[in-house]
This record gives C-alpha cells, structure tokens and sequence, in this order.
C-alpha cells in the first residue's frame, strides 16, 4: 500500500503546470468562445507534446498504454489552466475505440488521437444530448441506445452554453442522418460503457484543477484586497469560507485518484460527485469573497467561475452519481 | 501508487478478524459514560490486552505489538467492522501515550504505559477551565513547588470520563510571572482520588455523566509525575493536541462501519421514492471513503518519512461534521423510532454533536487550516 504519487507522476503533472502557466491560456480560451479555434489548437499541439493525448491510447496504435491515473494527474491540470476545447470527449473516443477492439478502426482513428493531430466529441447513450465543440472537433463521435457508432463531420446547428469556452450543438434529428456508421452491437455498447466512465473521471479531475484554481486566485486575492484598513484575508468570516474550500477539495482529491487506479463505476461516480460539488463551491466562494469584480467578464477568474458549474453536471450530474454510488454497493461492501 | 496491501499486512487483517469473532461481546455493552458500562468496558480491555489487542502500535514490552500505522489502521476497519465496543482507555491512549512516546523518560513509560494498556488504569484529560477553553494558555490552575513535587490548586472542567476514571494528566501554571501565557506552564500527572481531589460529574445532553468538574486543593503530584521539564508544558501539550485531531482519535474504520450500518438501515427503512434521503446515504457512504483514502495518504507520507501537523486541523473539522451528517441521516431513516432514547442510534447522534466542539472548536481548526495552509493573515486571537 504506498497511496502517494511516484515522482514520475509528480514531475509529469509539474511539467505540464508550468508549459500551460506559460501559455497565455486564458486568450486562448476567449478565442475559442469567439469562435476562433486557432490558438486552442496551437495550445493542444504544445499539450500533445508532452505525450498527454497518448496517455489514452493503447501502445499498439502509438499510445503510451491506457493509464487512467497519469491522465487524470494531466486532466488536473487542464482544469486548472482553464484548458478550452473537446480534451475528455477525444480522450473518451479513444478508450471507446481502444476498448472495441476492431483493427481496421484502431488503425484509421487512434494514432492520430494520440498524437493530439486529431480531436474528438462524443456524445453517448444517456448521456448529454450536447456535443460539446462538435465546430472545432476533428470527429463527431456518437452512438446510439441501439449499440451504433456513427461519426459525422461538418458544421451543426449551434446552442449556447453558459460557460462561452464550451461550444456546444445538437445533433440533427433523426438518428439516421447519414453519418457513416463505423460499427454496431453490444461491443459498442460495452466499450461506450468504459468509455463513458472514463470521460467521468476525467470531469472530476477537471473539476479538481478548476477548484484549485480558484481557490489559489481568491485566496491571493484575499490578501491584497484591503477594506477597513486591513487585508479581506484577516477577516474570520473569509478565512473560514476558504479553509472550508480547502477542504472540500483536500478530501475529493485522493477520491479522484482512487478511481483512477481502480475505475469502477462506483469508485469514479464518487470521485465525479466530489469533485464536481467542491469545485461548485469553490467557484461559488471564489464570485462572493471577490466581490462585484468577480461578477465581471472581464477578470479571468470568470473563466474558471462559468465553468464549474456545466462541469460539475457533465458526464453524471450529482444526482446520477449518488445513485451509481449506491447501485455499486449491492452487495454491500463487508 | 498502489492501493492494495501486503500479504503481510493481509495475514495481520485475518488474525484480527479471527480474535474479533471470537471475543467481541454478543450483546452490546452498556453505555460506558454510566458507572455500570464503564466497569462493563474496562474488563473487555483486559479481554484486548491479554492478547495483546489493545494497543497493537505500542512497542511489545508496554503490551503491544509494534505494528506500523498501515497495520493500525487495518486494525480499526476491522475493529469496528465487527461491532466492538468502545474505547473506554482512549484518553490515554491516544493523547497521554503519544505524550509520554515523545517526552517522558523510560521510567515513567515503564511505570505508566502497561496499566493505560490493561485498562487498569484509565486516564482523563484535565486541560479546560471554566475560563480557559479555546483560549487555553489563559489557563490558571496553579502548580506551587513543594517538597519532592508540587501542590496543584483549582478548578479543570468538561474533563471526558473523569466521572469514573482512576488518574488524570494535565497542565498547570508554575510560573505565574512569565512574560506570555504560553510560558510557564507544566505538563503533570495527578491522581484522581489523591487528598484534595473533588470530582463532579457533569450530565451531558443526555443526562450522562460523560465527564466531570475537577476541584483541585493543594494535591500534590510527586516530581516523577512531571512530563518533561517544568516550564514547557504548552510545548508538550501542543505535541499532543495533532494527535488528538489528526488519524489517531478517529480513525477512518468507525466511520466505514458506521457508513455500513447506515446503508442496512436505508435498505430496510428507507422509502425508495425519497431521493433526498437517499442522496443523504449516498454522501455518507462517498464522505466514509473520502476520509479512509485521506487517512491512507497521510499514512502513505508518513511512512516516507513525512509528519502530519496543521493538516490536522482538515481531519478534525471533516470528520466531526461527516459524523453529524451520517447520525442525522439515520434518524431521518427511523423517522418516529428516531426520539427513542434507547435505539441504537440515539447515544451514537448525541456523541456526534460533541464533534465540533471537542479537541479544539472548528472555528479555531477553519483558523489555522487558513493561517498555516493558505497563508491567510493571522486575526486576533
Ligand atoms: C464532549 C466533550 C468532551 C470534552 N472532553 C474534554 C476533556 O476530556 N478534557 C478537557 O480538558 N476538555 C474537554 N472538553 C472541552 C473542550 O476542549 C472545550 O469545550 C473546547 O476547547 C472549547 O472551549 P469552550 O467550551 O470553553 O468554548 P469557548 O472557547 O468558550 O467557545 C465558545 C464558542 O466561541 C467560539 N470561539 C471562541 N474563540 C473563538 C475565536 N477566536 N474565533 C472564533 N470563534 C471562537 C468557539 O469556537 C465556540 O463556538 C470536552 C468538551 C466536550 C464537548
């Protein structure tokens, strides 16, 4: 029993803070709500780099193996440089293809999913009828409660989601609407299963590196506001709203990493559950103790703060992960 | 990273599941904050002791068995997994014991660790002061030296199971022109029904004497009962307080049991159309398994070496709110059957309530997670 990072895994997830804490992400991301995918691509080509993309790909078709864990140290991370763009819908398509096991489609899709040339969204079964960046994505994955894996190109009628960095559109009516179908039967439906936990975990470790995020802008911010002549910081009322952020995140994290090392239904609806709340809260903690500039677009903490909340409803909203907590108990644990 | 655990430690999991099922009592004991109980409790620590249950982390020659804090912690699951009853001897184990492991000398651990381990002695804590509770170094209970020890004068309170406990430790003011409240201050052991002692049990919220008022008049505590040297008895004492809110007080096993029960009693109480219960059940079983993986880092680092200090003060606060919310939930679930003060889960909840106030207020732990974790300006305090 050794629960602690390897220093591998340390150094990857230090590497990747601080390429992104140079990378002027927050243009990006208001590029990209502009409609301007260009420097979000520039952004995933750096992050490809690194070999993050790769992460999710079986090492057989370029990948570096499926290895949830480092992933979700990565996904941390984009989470908390506020990263734009379909990054846990490319890599759940990649375990979905991985997981499907059908050579002819590994080979056309996965090398180039590793190598983050290509970009996937995905919507699934029960899960958001959205599409999220479908405009900027290269694929348009989706599949069907009958089991069929379809992909589509091509532009689709746009809706507007409250965080603008998520672009989102639905897919035409009609299952049939002439996307290519790549495969069917109950091997889609099992590897849109596995895929679909991934892309939870994912989400959590997401929402956790946004929580951190504004946790760290507000308690920065806390002790250079000063109001009745001393930093907000001192005040009880803003120190104990902020210890209470901490912990909310300090207990959603190792939940998170327990998830990534055993993903079970169970264990990754909890770690999505967690996560997904202490980042809300975060985020809710972070608007109050900035004050009315915290309500403004213009301060790059709306980045994180309009984000929080469609993340922590993404891929398993509360709800549904404390009943798939539940579910997965039967029978019960001893 | 790596969460499953040795072979050993495997081996050491059945051994204590196979004791457990062969000694703990049938039937619950009586609650151990009445006379009855409490002498019902001290015997089921011999029971522990005489295989050498009782304290598993205390090195063999005081009783134990030497076991690392991984094997600890298995113990606790599988301690409380199997419905055994509670820990009478706590006090001294979990804040005297650690005190004594770091600061006292080999005599006074050889002439104090293996009656704490037997349960034939059981120690209480004497810190707070009808004065001085958060604000604890305002403390004004006098030390005055004396031939061969000291004489202690004044008035401890809310002093857990003093009611019915044999010694107590705590601290004193010996210096009473230092220049800080901090400062001379020292850390003492007293007996309980030495000349001089007067003990009032105090009714908790349920009528129990849980704990007891101690009037101190000139006791006197021989030099050997010192812990450390005179003077430093806030040093000492603060050494100790990390245990107190950090794993050892409340370890991850009880709530993963409690967090159990609770779902037996939603299967078999619950109304499946109520989803916010549900949800409610939901969050005690995911908070159970948060804490449990916390606790599993934490003893990850300090097995590498690390310690644990004001990161403490987030187990302390978690847990003491986590245990509210999961007894609350069961009433929830009994409905009517939850005001009846008899049911298994009423003693649990009204322990529960004690959690944010005990071993430190969660205003002053949400105080130094903010001041020592996030670097917040310090406040008046
Ligand atoms: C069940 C139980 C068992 C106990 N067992 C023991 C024991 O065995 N031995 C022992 O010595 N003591 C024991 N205690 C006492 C316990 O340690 C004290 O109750 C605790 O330290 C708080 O002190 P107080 O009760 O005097 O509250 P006070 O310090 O008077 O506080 C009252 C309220 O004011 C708040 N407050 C105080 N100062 C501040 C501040 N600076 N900022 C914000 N809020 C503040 C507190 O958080 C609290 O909400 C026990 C208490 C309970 C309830």
């Amino acid at each position: 029993m050794r629960f602690l990072l390897t220093d591998e895994q340390s150094d990857f997830a230090r590497t990747l803070r601080s390429l992104l804490g140079s990378a002027q992400v927050p243009a990006a991301v208001r590029a990209w709500a502009d409609g301007d995918a260009a420097p979000g691509r520039a952004l995933w080509s750096r992050l490809a780099g690194t070999g993050l993309f790769a992460l999710a790909v079986p090492e057989a078709y370029e990948g570096a193996g499926l290895l949830p864990l480092e992933l979700s140290l990565g996904f941390v991370e984009l989470g908390r440089a506020g990263v734009p763009g379909p990054v846990v819908e490319s890599a759940a398509a990649s375990v979905l293809l991985a997981e499907l096991a059908d050579e002819a489609l590994a080979k056309r899709f996965l090398p180039g999913l590793a190598q983050g040339e290509t970009s996937a969204t995905l919507t699934l079964p029960d899960g958001s009828p959205y599409a999220l960046d479908a405009d900027a994505a290269t694929y348009c994955f989706t599949v069907s409660g009958a089991g069929e894996l379809r992909w589509r190109g091509g532009p689709r009628e746009p809706v507007r989601s409250t965080d603008p960095a998520r672009r989102l559109s639905l897919p035409p009516a009609g299952g049939d609407d002439g996307g290519e179908l790549l495969a069917a039967g109950p091997a889609v439906t099992r590897a849109a299963e596995a895929a679909g936990r991934w892309a939870r975990l994912l989400t959590a470790a997401q929402c956790l590196g946004v929580g951190e995020a504004l946790l760290a802008r507000t308690v920065e911010y806390a002790k250079q506001r000063t109001q009745f002549g001393t930093p907000i910081g001192g005040f009880q009322a803003v120190k104990h709203r902020l210890a209470d952020t901490l912990l909310d995140l300090e207990f959603a994290r190792p939940l998170v990493w327990a998830a990534a090392l055993s993903p079970g239904p169970g264990e990754v609806a909890a770690a999505k559950l967690a996560a997904g709340e202490a980042s809300y809260r975060a985020a809710m903690t972070a608007l109050q103790l900035h004050g009315a500039v915290g309500y403004t677009e213009e301060l790059d903490l709306s980045l994180w703060l309009r984000k929080a909340r469609p993340l922590r409803d993404a891929w398993g909203t509360p709800s549904a992960c404390r009943a798939e907590v539940l579910r997965s108990l039967t029978p019960p644990r001893r | 990273m790596e969460l499953a655990h040795t072979a050993d430690v495997e081996a050491f999991r059945a051994e204590a599941r196979t004791w457990l099922r062969a000694h703990v009592p049938a039937r619950p004991l009586p609650s151990l904050e009445t006379a009855e109980g409490f002498a019902a409790h001290r015997e089921w620590e011999a029971v522990l002791h005489a295989d050498r249950w009782s304290v598993v982390s205390w090195p063999e020659e005081y009783g134990g068995r030497g076991v690392d804090i991984v094997k600890w912690l298995v113990f606790e699951e599988e301690y409380w997994a199997a419905g055994a009853p509670g820990r009478v001897s706590q006090n001294g184990i979990n804040l005297l014991a650690p005190t004594l492991f770091d600061h006292a000398s080999p005599q006074q651990r050889a002439r104090v660790l293996p009656s704490m381990a037997s349960g034939e002695v059981i120690w209480a804590q004497a810190w707070s002061e009808p004065e001085s509770g958060s604000d604890l170094a305002s403390l004004t209970s006098r030390a005055v030296r004396t031939e061969g020890g000291w004489l202690l004068t004044g008035q401890k309170t809310w002093s857990s199971r003093a009611a019915f406990a044999d010694r107590a430790f705590g601290i004193f003011r010996t210096d009473p022109d230092a220049p800080k409240p901090h400062q001379g201050l020292t850390y003492l052991m007293f007996d309980l029904r030495a000349p001089g002692v007067t003990v009032r049990p105090i009714g908790r919220l349920d009528g129990k004497p849980a704990f007891a008022e101690l009037f101190l008049d000139q006791v006197f505590a021989p030099d050997e009962d010192v812990i450390g040297e005179p003077g430093q008895g806030w040093r000492i004492a603060m050494s100790t307080t990390g245990n107190e809110r950090g794993l050892t007080l409340r370890s991850p096993g009880r709530f993963l049991a409690a967090a159990d029960r609770l779902v037996g009693l939603w299967r078999t109480h619950g109304d499946p159309s109520d989803t916010a219960l549900r949800d409610r059940v939901a969050d005690a079983v995911v908070g159970a398994r948060a804490y449990e993986l916390f606790t599993w880092a934490n003893a990850s680092r300090f097995a590498a070496g690390g310690t644990i200090g004001a990161e403490s003060s987030l187990n302390k606060v978690f847990w003491s709110q986590y245990d509210i919310a999961l007894h609350e939930t069961a009433l929830d679930l009994l409905g009517a059957d939850a005001e009846l003060a008899e049911g298994e889960w009423a003693e649990p909840w009204v322990f529960s309530l004690a959690g944010p106030i005990y071993a430190g207020t969660n205003e002053i732990q949400r105080d130094i997670i903010a001041e020592r974790l996030l670097g917040l300006p310090k406040g008046r305090r």
